[in-house]
């Protein structure tokens, strides 16, 4: 099954694809081998940590996961807190699947299964200036899964010799990345209202609810006032 | 080396959540307008929901957090991905020293 069959996928996509998801590839490793490492203090085996990674592969959701991992694993509530959590991924991936023209429909099916924030983030800036090739997704997709794989694993089985990684401002490098490519995306005075709107109401409600609805609140805040500042005759 | 049964159903559930929020906008996608409001706002998603995931961190942790996130953001309308990274991580490490935080 090589993602080559059928479409063109030119050596140069593959390797932009590559370098674009290069620094959230770098940033991901501290998290992968501090998540396999609390996974091991929870009693996880290296091979269920590899399993969760490669099935799962939402970074976000395992860390939570791990966190409220008991044994017997209450698989039900584990199960409801994933779908909590990557809720945003079907805003996400509605939003992709209008890039995905060139995509057969296998390669679809194939490439939600790895639609991760840093992934997706990639794709839709690719996406704005030239169009979305199955080579450069996939390019992106396997290696962020294979370097997410090696290093959580790589964790578990280092065990917690690993330093908070807080230490070295590591837990920035997401916002830091993600502050970079929301400013891919800046088209003008309008995103800034959206930017500031989904800010304002996702800080607050991180603060008054409990869990991970603060993204959805501030998305919806967000395109809600793009909605409204859309001019009304817009027709193309 | 070892998967015991409870955890591999755990792991299992967690997948089968996951992939169902992944795949189920490529069918919501299909009834999608083409223009109007509704493309408006489905042209927003990707900064609003980026901006929604890091809000919390970016200006409600404290002042060091905040005013990296400033320098990050005037890094970021200059430099490339990875060098504003760099910068963004160098000055909360700066500044959580600095206000001892």
């Amino acid at each position: 099954m090589s993602v080559s069959n059928g479409v063109s996928a030119p050596a140069a996509e593959w390797r932009a694809g590559i370098m674009a998801i290069m620094p959230a590839a770098i940033a991901v490793v501290p998290f992968g081998l501090l998540l396999g490492a609390a996974a091991a203090s929870k009693g996880l085996s290296p091979l269920e940590v590899g399993l969760m990674g490669g099935l799962v592969f939402a970074g976000s959701s395992q860390f939570v996961a791990v966190d409220l991992w008991t044994h017997p694993a209450p698989w039900l509530a584990l199960g409801f807190a994933a779908l909590l959590i990557n809720l945003r991924h079907v805003l996400m991936s509605a939003s992709i699947s209008s890039k995905f023209g060139s995509f057969a429909p296998w390669q679809k099916t194939l490439a939600v299964f790895v639609l991760a924030d840093e992934i997706w983030a990639v794709a839709e800036r690719r996406a704005l200036s030239q169009p979305l090739t199955p080579a450069f997704y996939f390019a992106t997709g396997v290696f962020l899964y294979v370097n997410w794989l090696v290093w959580t694993v790589l964790g578990t089985v280092l065990g917690a010799a690993m330093g908070d990684p807080k230490a070295m401002g590591f837990d920035f490098a997401f916002t830091a990345i993600f502050i970079g490519l929301v400013v891919g995306f800046w088209q003008g005075r309008r995103t800034g209202f959206v930017i500031a709107a989904s800010a304002i109401v996702a800080a607050i409600v991180e603060k008054a609810v409990e869990g991970p609805w603060y993204v959805l609140a501030g998305a919806l805040a967000g395109i809600a006032v793009a909605a409204i500042m859309a001019p009304a005759e817009k027709a193309a | 080396m070892t998967v015991t049964l409870a955890n591999l159903l755990a792991i299992l559930a967690m997948a089968a959540a996951t992939y169902a929020t992944r795949v189920s906008g490529l069918f919501i996608a299909d009834r999608i307008p083409k223009s109007g409001r509704a493309r408006a706002a489905l042209d927003a998603l990707p900064a609003a929901v980026l901006t929604a995931v890091i809000a919390p961190t970016a200006v409600a942790t404290g002042p060091a957090e905040t005013i990296a996130a400033g320098i990050t953001v005037l890094a970021a309308f200059r430099l490339p991905l990875l060098a504003t990274v760099v910068v963004g991580v160098v000055a909360v490490v700066v500044l959580r020293l600095l206000l001892g935080s």
